[in-house]
């Protein structure tokens, strides 16, 4: 069920990233579309009365340092976290780009309005 | 970019090395709790940031100048990929924790432990801080020229 | 021997860190590296021919581990890539002197060639969605390369098409990896051969397909293309046009969906109607441009039409149990079709690159008479026009050829009429670009129009070259059975790709 709300705010970023005419309007609609899917991928990890995946001096027992069982069965996926710190740092790098060319193309065309940046045409 | 008022600046020169610190903290224990490279090297960047904005773009420019912070970029990306090479050489494939199954395991949860993670983790932290702080200072550069004269019209 | 797969990504990554190093002085010497870079994956990609191997990284068992993995298909795709980045590396040489920042250029580019290789290789979806950020990342900024306004207009159109592009298949990946409980693609198919397709999955395949079919520029997410490809630089575009909307769209969506999802009627029609939608279209608005590139750009759209629907048909007749060896036919036409519009569509664009060095225009009407003033430009467009319109004995004939005797076998006699037709569309839009470039009268501000130098007149004719060569890969059974072959078997194979994965890892 709250992954029809991750859907919902994905949908939310698209709507914004596709109607709206101000170019950095259309920058944040796609942020928002990131942080949907960033929600998601960490919550596909989530099991109910989980804790966070650190491992303390507790959760290693025996000589050769292996994990207890308390801590696999309690702890929440760590994988989805590994990925959505990989996301984030692309859109970082993809935002950075937008941002740049939103910059250059003021400098060009002296507007952010994207219906009058209509060179090319046909 | 003109700086802030003096008390801005008194307090953030004091700051800065905090965090700065507390950047090279996260990266260092990257292996043992929290962050690791790439949360560290964005807190590296953000302590050269509040620079910027204290005090204005062109100190921040002789703090850390533009070629230099693209050779720290340039020698974190080396510095993994020889991590990666080394790997290569000494264990037979690429990426493989060399130091961790060979010459160094140490204890687990202690700070030398994990092998070429720690490492892999400062080269990473270096690039980011380079990479972050040569992107916000090449966006305050190119604001810099801008003529605010309303609509292009026609041809350019 | 086999060669660790990792340095078709590392040799690339790590020279492009290089060459900021070299910055303002050197810069003969940053050109240097880049091209010897290109010339050892270009050697590599044709070393690894035939071999087939699972590399595991850092020596972690799949599925703890990721892996690379070289088969029939990855190695044509690498093939491809090497020779248009070769050649692409080797026109900009002479080509990039009228840009500033050209050590800046080299390391995008290697970053995107990096990228591209990367997506080839990877066995791993989230790895794979990686490498696609990194190549289209890197391909944004050189998209906009010279700072011009209608350079700045398409690259910001074609970030904001292909970072909703990429979203769709993060969004993808998450759900397969909900569903399935692994990253690995050897795994995610055991998964759903056991428990089938349910709801999400479904919506997941539905995902990949908008998502990769947006970054191979199938039709209705065609948009971006015509815009993107004629304000790129001439080597960027050859490079976007010849591999890069085939390494990032259609073989990761061949991949997806005949190795890891499992093929079905429905899903082959799907093929089939958006490549007959994308030949169509494509063709019917190249007509009528003006532009020498825009023109070039919509008739890429419409070849790759050609290779979706081959590998469509192929699917469509082993999904309902028809004859296998039909279903070979029609990928094989589809496979080669692929592997030569990227070398003479590539071809094309170096050629409208010197043509636009020359006059300084790119409007097709100002152009005229210029077959005097540039002939072996005039000779090299000609072989790759020719090509594309398929007239035997070039390569494109062959592989028009073998998609239209595979339509005819397997009943569908209307698809083969619009291929046909098609081609005769193609035939009328190339007619118009030989006659309005190189023959008629010369304009009187190009009388000073001069050939073009020696690299990169050396680039154009090694791919005229392969151009004509390239029909012995079907005819010569030596090179049908290592090269394409191969590739073929990949996918008629289907799921075996897991159980393949599995057993050559564990050995």
């Amino acid at each position: 069920m709250l992954y029809a709300l991750c859907f919902l705010l994905f949908m939310i970023g698209l709507y914004c990233a596709v109607v709206k005419k101000n170019m950095v309007k259309i920058v944040i609609g796609i942020m928002i579309m990131e942080y949907a899917v960033n929600l998601f991928l960490i919550m596909l990890g989530f099991c109910s009365g989980g804790a966070a995946p650190i491992i303390g001096k507790d959760d290693l027992d025996g000589p050769g340092g292996q994990l207890t069982d308390l801590f696999i069965s309690s702890s929440v996926d760590p994988l989805p976290q590994a990925l959505v710190l990989t996301a984030i740092v692309i859109s970082l790098g993809s935002l950075a780009l937008m941002i740049s060319i939103c910059i250059r193309i003021y400098g060009k065309y002296g507007t952010f309005d994207i219906t009058q940046i209509r060179r090319l045409k046909g | 970019m003109k700086g802030m008022t003096i008390i801005v600046k008194t307090i953030s020169s004091w700051v800065k090395m905090l965090i700065f610190l507390f950047g090279i903290y996260i990266i260092l224990f990257g292996h043992l709790t929290p962050g690791g490279g790439f949360a560290g090297g964005v807190i590296l960047a953000s302590s050269y940031v509040l620079l910027m904005l204290a005090f204005g773009r062109e100190f921040a420019e002789e703090n850390l100048s533009l070629p230099a912070a693209s050779k720290f970029d340039c020698i974190g990306a080396f510095l993994f990929a020889l991590i990666a090479i080394l790997g290569f050489v000494y264990g037979g494939a690429f990426f493989v924790n060399f130091l961790y199954q060979q010459y160094l395991p140490g204890e687990p949860l202690h700070l030398i432990s994990a092998g070429t993670m720690p490492l892999s983790n400062i080269a990473i932290g270096l690039k980011v801080g380079a990479s972050l702080f040569l992107i916000i200072l090449s966006l305050s550069i190119c604001c810099k020229d801008f003529k605010f004269a309303g609509p292009v019209s026609g041809k350019e | 021997m086999s060669i660790p797969l990792p340095v078709f990504v590392a040799i690339p990554l790590v020279m492009a860190f290089l060459l900021p190093i070299f910055v303002k002085k050197g810069k003969t010497a940053a050109t240097l590296l880049a091209n010897l870079a290109t010339l050892s994956l270009l050697v590599l990609a044709i070393v690894s021919i035939g071999q087939s191997s699972v590399y595991e990284v850092g020596k972690w068992s799949i599925p703890l581990g990721i892996n690379l993995v070289l088969d029939g298909l990855s190695s044509l795709v690498l093939l491809a890539v090497g020779v248009v980045s070769f050649a692409a590396m080797l026109f900009s040489v002479r080509y990039m002197e009228q840009y500033t920042a050209k050590t800046k250029y080299l390391s995008l580019f290697l970053l995107m060639v990096a990228g591209m290789n990367g997506v080839v290789l990877s066995g791993d979806i989230f790895n794979l969605f990686v490498f696609l950020e990194i190549a289209s990342i890197a391909s944004y900024a050189l998209v906009g390369f010279g700072c011009e306004h209608e350079e700045l207009e398409a690259s910001f159109k074609y970030m904001v098409l292909g970072e909703i592009g990429s979203l769709f298949i993060l969004f993808g990946v998450g759900l397969v990896y909900g569903n399935t409980g692994s990253l690995n693609m050897a795994y995610i198919a055991k998964g759903i051969q056991n428990t089938g397709l349910n709801a999400g999955l479904t919506f997941a395949l539905g995902l990949f397909i908008a998502g990769f079919g947006l970054k191979a520029a199938l039709v209705p997410f065609h948009a971006w293309l015509p815009d993107a490809h004629p304000s790129a630089p001439a080597p960027i575009s050859a490079m976007l046009s010849g591999v890069l909307i085939k390494a990032l769209g259609v073989y990761a969506l061949a991949r997806m969906v005949f190795n890891v999802f499992g093929i079905s009627d429905s899903i082959g029609w799907l093929l089939i109607v958006l490549g007959l939608l994308s030949m169509v279209a494509g063709a019917f608005l190249a007509i009528g441009q003006w532009d020498l590139k825009r023109l070039m750009a919509y008739s890429s759209i419409s070849q790759l039409g050609y290779v979706v629907l081959g590998i469509g048909m192929g699917a469509l007749i082993l999904a309902t149990g028809g004859n296998v060896a039909w279903a070979s036919l029609a990928i094989l036409g589809g496979l080669f079709h692929l592997l030569n519009h990227a070398v003479y569509k590539s071809l094309l664009f170096l050629t409208s690159g010197s043509v636009q060095m020359s006059t300084g225009t790119r409007q097709l009407k100002e152009m005229g008479g210029l077959a005097e003033k540039m002939p072996i430009t005039r000779a090299t467009c000609t072989v790759a026009s020719a090509s594309i319109v398929g007239i035997p004995p070039f390569s494109g004939f062959w592989s028009k050829l073998i998609l239209v005797i595979a339509a005819i076998q397997a009943h569908f006699y209307w698809i083969a009429a619009i291929i046909v037709f098609v081609s005769l569309c193609t035939l009328i839009m190339y007619l118009k670009v030989q006659r309005y470039v190189f023959l008629g009268e010369l304009p009187e501000n190009l009388q000073q129009s001069k050939e073009a130098k020696n690299s990169m007149l050396a680039a154009m004719v090694f791919l005229a070259c392969l151009c004509v060569l390239m029909g012995l890969l079907v005819i010569v059974p030596f090179l049908r059975s290592h090269i394409l072959e191969p590739a073929v078997q990949v996918l008629t194979d289907g799921l075996e790709y897991s159980a393949n994965v599995i057993q050559m890892a564990t050995m």
